[in-house]
């Protein structure tokens, strides 16, 4: 039996980035649970609706004793969203999916236990989750913000660039989520280039070069030489023979225009 | 110390073997001890065209288990007395190669010889990465054709990355060695320039190899073709390629066999 597909527009997939609550429990495990247990009694809810990522990276334990963490977890009303550091032989079916690539943010600060009740209530639905916190207003987010004890205890320079000085090779890909990629060098056939932010490069596309991947619509694509197997900006993409053959072999820029991606030479 | 450069593309069939032995003999006849090493375990070609199909006794899977000294294994050229063949054994599987013990051969080897030449099999699989893997420099012959092309453009992205030299940081040589090229194709847009071939691959060029019977001829006979008849296109393009390696700067020539008026109607009667 075929499918005939009668709707022609193409899915959109995108990569988004949310903020969660990281867990690095320590040994010994009862130990770190009665201290969690200490932390759940001074701040109700405290993890209720949050996205909380198990990271046990830094504890050597079996897929048993992980199991019953997780139970442990859960009974305390924790739910995890996904686990990090676990060999891929620690997780199995009804476990979270194994996450990485996380980036370090902000520490959440702990209420202390001075701490009048009112801030403590309040704590219970501290939203920095960046999408995650679209549900409450946005006034709402920044007066908790401003009362609440988070404190910025680590803040890493953020790299929004990424240059590469030489030619991406056939079967390499350059993937870089956080910014603009720059390739002094050409972006060879059967290579592929992914960035959050635009991708320039200064020579000839003949590979697939990804722009905008984390819903940037306003990324760009520049290159001295068209001859893209595949360009994309913002999930929107293109192939080869849908490019105006104009195009081909000249130095061009390719930008979003609503669904559409626009190309112009560059003089 | 002797320097180790594998002969590689990716591609099969694009001349691999036939240069190993044209650069070897070029660089012995310069009077240097070179050893061509056959890496391309269970289909050994490199003893055929070296014409020393007959004298392989251990080989060099034999050597890296222990069943072989180096010195058992390697057989002597009969026409030049500093060129050494190590074969690789036509009965194993690539798998009985190991990383320890290519690096125990390449180091004895680099003691004795002032030339390693390894010939890489075909692909990006476990032969071909063991044969780049303890290379000082690489070799990446290319036929001026697409598929090619891009082959090699994966090779040197490989070069790059599962090499000792490049996890080491350092910065691995790569030479291109353009072979099967016939300038009347080329003009005629049936193949791809040389330049074309050159800015997608962005690497120094030590020789344009000319689409030649010579080649063909020189194979069948057991002989590298810079031996079998030095004097033809090829050989010249050959040892003007091994010069290059040795550190000299030659001027390029893009090699065009002159056909008169005759062999031109002739040469398209046949194609």
């Amino acid at each position: 039996m075929t499918k005939v597909l009668t709707d022609a527009r193409s899915i959109r997939i995108k990569g988004r980035s949310f903020l969660a609550v990281v867990l690095s429990p320590d040994l010994p495990l009862d130990n770190w649970l009665a201290r969690l247990d200490d932390l759940a009694a001074r701040s109700a809810g405290f993890f209720l609706d949050r996205p909380v990522v198990l990271d046990i990276s830094e504890v050597s334990i079996d897929k048993i004793e992980l199991k019953d963490l997780l139970e442990q977890l859960a009974e305390r009303n924790v739910r995890i969203m996904g686990i990090e550091g676990a060999r891929p032989s620690m997780l199995g079916p009804g476990m979270p999916p194994a996450m990485r690539g996380g980036k370090a943010a902000s520490d959440f600060e702990v209420p202390e236990k001075s701490e009048d009740k009112s801030a403590q209530e309040s704590s219970g639905q501290v939203g920095v989750a960046t999408k995650q916190g679209a549900k409450q207003p946005e006034t709402d987010t920044d007066s908790q913000l401003r009362n609440e004890p988070i404190k910025v205890a680590e803040v890493r320079p953020v790299i929004q660039s990424l240059v590469i000085n030489e030619p991406v090779r056939s079967g390499q890909s350059v993937i870089f989520a956080e910014g603009d990629v720059t390739v002094i060098g050409s972006v060879a056939s059967g290579a592929e280039v992914i960035a959050g932010g635009s991708v320039h490069v200064y020579g000839a596309i003949r590979g697939r070069v990804m722009a905008g991947s984390l819903g940037n619509a306003t990324a760009r694509i520049f290159c001295r030489k068209l001859e893209a197997e595949l360009v994309a900006i913002d999930g929107i993409y293109k192939m080869a023979e849908d490019m105006d053959a104009s195009l081909r072999g000249q130095p061009v820029q390719l930008w979003l225009d609503g669904d559409i991606i626009m190309a112009e030479t560059l003089s | 110390m002797g320097k180790v450069i594998v002969v590689t593309s990716g591609k099969g069939g694009v001349g691999k073997t036939t240069s190993t032995a044209a650069l070897g003999a070029a660089l012995a006849s310069r009077g240097e001890k070179v050893v061509v090493v056959d890496f391309d375990v269970g289909l050994r070609n490199l003893d055929l065209v070296m014409g020393a199909e007959r004298r392989v006794v251990y080989d060099l899977v034999n050597v890296i288990q222990g069943d072989a000294k180096l010195p058992q294994a390697l057989i002597r050229d009969k026409r030049l007395d500093n060129l050494f063949l190590l074969p690789a054994s036509q009965t194993r599987d690539k798998d009985a190669l190991t990383s320890e013990g290519v690096e125990r051969v390449m180091a004895d080897l680099k003691r004795y010889f002032d030339w390693i030449i390894c010939d890489s099999p075909a692909g990006i699989e476990r032969g071909a990465t063991l044969a780049m893997r303890h290379a000082d420099m690489a070799v990446v012959v290319t036929n001026p054709e697409v598929s090619s092309v891009r082959d090699s453009d994966r090779i040197i992205g490989l070069l790059d990355s599962k090499t000792l030299k490049a996890e080491n940081g350092e910065r691995m040589e790569k030479y291109l060695l353009l072979t099967r090229y016939d300038v009347n194709r080329a003009e005629r847009g049936d193949m791809l320039k040389v330049d074309d071939v050159l800015e997608i691959l962005s690497i120094p060029l030590i020789g344009i190899i000319p689409e030649s019977m010579d080649v063909l001829r020189a194979s069948n006979i057991g002989a590298p073709v810079t031996l079998a008849d030095a004097k033809s296109a090829p050989a010249q393009a050959y040892f003007d390629a091994a010069r290059r390696l040795a550190g000299e700067v030659l001027p390029m020539t893009i090699p065009g066999e002159k056909r008169g008026l005759f062999g031109k109607i002739f040469g398209r009667k046949a194609a």
